[in-house]
């Protein structure tokens, strides 16, 4: 009876201690994955940058390469020119806050972008306006968990599966592939609420710009469009710069 | 014996003028249903022609796979050698380029600046050209609410609702935004030369009606069009010459390795139109078998009454040794003849309800402003020459099938008790 008793304690007892461990698990996991995410947030993120990049589009047709250079303060404002080729020289985009301006000298117009046009391709290619203007930090948007690790093209990473926790994400889901010597996201996947994956993302050449990694080159494959994909190269990349805040005006658009 | 039956039909009115009524509005439902019926389909896919399939429709094979998306990246280019081609291959239609765009018309405030905006769904078409035929054919002079037609280029026509929407008036800038051909921005500004209302939300909501060289510039697409379309010159839609004129063009233009190769299909491969247009074909038999079978129903009955009616003629014919066969027989002649009367009278009635509906129509506007589908505001009945022979179908059918169904009780009647019966 006793000898019963006791098997009984020894059990209840192994429950509550797999039970007790199984949560530490959770909860280290859990840590682990905010903590990847925030060392990739410190890598990515920045309270400001100036960005000089060309964008290739791979049509079906042909391919086009254009240049542009953006100022971009925290995660509100933002605002790009069109360097080339001579047809978008000089084509402004101003985003503040949740709005999105463009110029175009042709019309000397400003014309404002929102509604479903956010969901429309910028200048045809793999990104939309709504992917252009979403600079808020991951974790503000989704709950992170580590799913795994795996070996891409020999580089360590994370697999991370993202979720969305905010009304307004532009994707449900998202699975992040972080590369674990630099945390700096290599590979991504989106995906729509139905499980449809939407989007593809790889990221590569990372290099060290004043202490922090980052990628100089991706690659965007929108998965329901026709196309081979579109590459944004950065060519310089500049962090913590002094911008001046009449950039990010309605009458800089037209100057 | 015909000439003794028909004396009899006139004589005894009791014995032919219900069936011959009955016969006489059966007819004459079939007729007007089936002009009718005919007339709508014909409309239906008279109005896809015009505005989206033509009689036979040309575009990349690579755009027509994407067509929904309205894919200017993979629209046809050298389109004028291509027409020029056409033109020599097949003179006998009449070739146009048409190019669909979407985007954003923006309304700009004084300070150029948005005021307003909608969801743009554009058409080029060739508005400018002398002797176009484009503006007849999509009805757009009619349709215009305000304003005019675009005499050059910069002029465009926009939705009446729209215009309404959000106050743009004739002569005021709206710009149109949107993609070009390879990818880049489009912003092009236009002035509003009118407004335009079709009646239908398929094609009122976001329109927009520019010339097709204004298109051309805007889009970057010099030289190129999302579609070319082909009309017969001489008739309209023509199956046969559409098929002949399909598979001619692809076995020598088009390549199934090339997706940019041009594809051609005729009216009946798109938009579903196979199923309209078999439906509509087959609307005639349909119509024939539902009053032959209802009329029968109908006629048996009036047959069985009439039997009954003239139970003791019957009977003296009998006892006087006229054959049961030979009364059966005369009954169907009889039926016969009371169903050509009633179906002279009856398609000659249909005649003339269908060349009134022909020429009036019925304005069913007020129910289609919000349906997504492309239907004709007036619908017509259409005067065919089919019309002039369908209703005696139904009509000699239905009734020698019920005086055939209600004479058969003749071979019932019992010669041994004939004569009790008489005595009654």
């Amino acid at each position: 009876m006793l000898n019963h008793l006791y098997q009984e304690k020894l059990s209840q007892m192994k429950i509550i201690a797999i039970l007790f461990i199984s949560c530490l698990v959770a909860g280290a996991n859990a840590q682990t994955a905010d903590e990847i995410m925030d060392r990739v947030d410190k890598n990515m993120s920045a309270e400001n940058r100036i960005v000089e990049s060309s964008m290739t589009i791979y049509g079906r047709r042909n391919n086009r390469t254009m240049t542009s250079i953006s100022y971009t303060i925290g995660e509100k404002q933002s605002f790009t020119e069109y360097l080339s080729p001579a047809r978008e020289q000089g084509t402004k985009m101003l985003k503040l806050e949740d709005k999105l301006w463009i110029y175009s000298p042709s019309t000397d117009r400003i014309i404002q972008i929102s509604g479903h046009m956010l969901r429309q391709s910028v200048m045809g290619s793999d990104f939309s306006y709504e992917d252009m203007m979403d600079d808020r930090k991951l974790k503000e948007i989704y709950a992170a968990v580590l799913i795994g690790e795996e070996v891409i093209e020999g580089l360590p990473v994370y697999v991370l599966e993202l979720t969305a926790k905010v009304e307004d994400a532009a994707y449900h889901t998202r699975k992040v592939w972080i590369e674990k010597e630099h945390d700096v996201p290599v590979k991504e996947e989106l995906f729509a609420k139905s499980g449809q994956l939407l989007k593809r993302t790889t990221l590569s050449d990372i290099q060290n710009i004043d202490g922090r990694w980052f990628p100089m080159k991706m690659k965007y494959k929108d998965m329901l469009k026709q196309g081979d994909g579109t590459v944004i190269e950065i060519n310089s990349i500049k962090f913590n710069q002094d911008i001046p805040e009449y950039i990010f005006t309605k009458a800089a658009l037209k100057q | 014996m015909i000439r003794f039956i028909i004396k009899g039909i006139l004589r005894d009115k009791s014995r032919s003028l219900l069936p011959a009524i009955v016969v006489s509005i059966g007819v004459f439902l079939t007729v007007v249903m089936s002009g009718w019926i005919t007339g709508i389909f014909t409309d239906i896919v008279a109005m896809s022609a015009n505005f989206s399939t033509g009689h036979v429709k040309i575009m990349t094979r690579i755009y027509a796979e994407n067509q929904q998306q309205i894919p200017n990246d993979l629209a046809l280019m050298d389109v004028e050698k291509l027409i020029n081609h056409l033109e020599s291959d097949y003179p006998e239609v009449e070739w146009v380029k048409r190019i669909h765009f979407g985007g954003l018309l923006d309304v700009p405030d004084e300070n150029g600046e948005t005021r307003a905006q909608g969801p743009a769904a554009g058409r080029a078409i060739d508005l400018l050209s002398p002797g176009t035929n484009e503006v007849q054919r999509m009805n757009i002079a009619n349709a215009i609410v305000k304003g005019a037609l675009p005499m050059k280029q910069g002029e465009a026509l926009i939705s009446d609702d729209f215009a309404k929407k959000f106050g743009v008036d004739i002569g005021q800038q709206i710009t149109v935004f949107g993609s070009t051909m390879n990818g880049s921005m489009m912003f092009k500004t236009f002035s509003v030369s009118g407004t335009i209302r079709f009646g239908q939300a398929i094609l009122d909501r976001g329109a927009i009606i520019i010339d097709i060289t204004d298109a051309q510039l805007a889009l970057d697409m010099s030289d190129a069009a999302s579609e070319v379309l082909g009309y017969f010159k001489e008739s309209g839609y023509n199956d046969i010459k559409a098929d002949s004129v399909r598979a001619t063009f692809n076995t020598k233009y088009s390549s199934i390795d090339d997706e940019f190769s041009p594809q051609m299909f005729k009216l009946r491969d798109q938009n579903g139109l196979d199923e309209y247009l078999t439906m509509a074909e087959s609307m005639s038999g349909v119509m024939v078998t539902i009053f032959v079978f209802a009329m029968s129903i109908v006629l048996w009955n009036t047959g069985l009454l009439g039997g009954l009616r003239r139970y003791s003629e019957y009977g003296v014919r009998l006892a006087l040794g006229e054959e049961k066969g030979h009364i059966y027989k005369t009954i169907i002649y009889e039926a016969i003849l009371i169903g050509i009367m009633g179906s002279i009278v009856g398609t000659a009635l249909g005649l003339g309800a269908v060349l009134y509906l022909h020429e009036v129509g019925l304005d069913i506007s007020a129910f289609t402003n919000n349906i997504s589908m492309m239907l004709p505001q007036v619908y017509r009945a259409a005067l065919t020459p089919e019309l002039f022979y369908i209703g005696f179908f139904p009509g000699l059918l239905a009734m020698t099938l019920g005086n055939a169904l209600a004479g058969y009780a003749i071979y019932k009647r019992k010669t041994a008790r004939l004569f009790k019966e008489l005595e009654v």
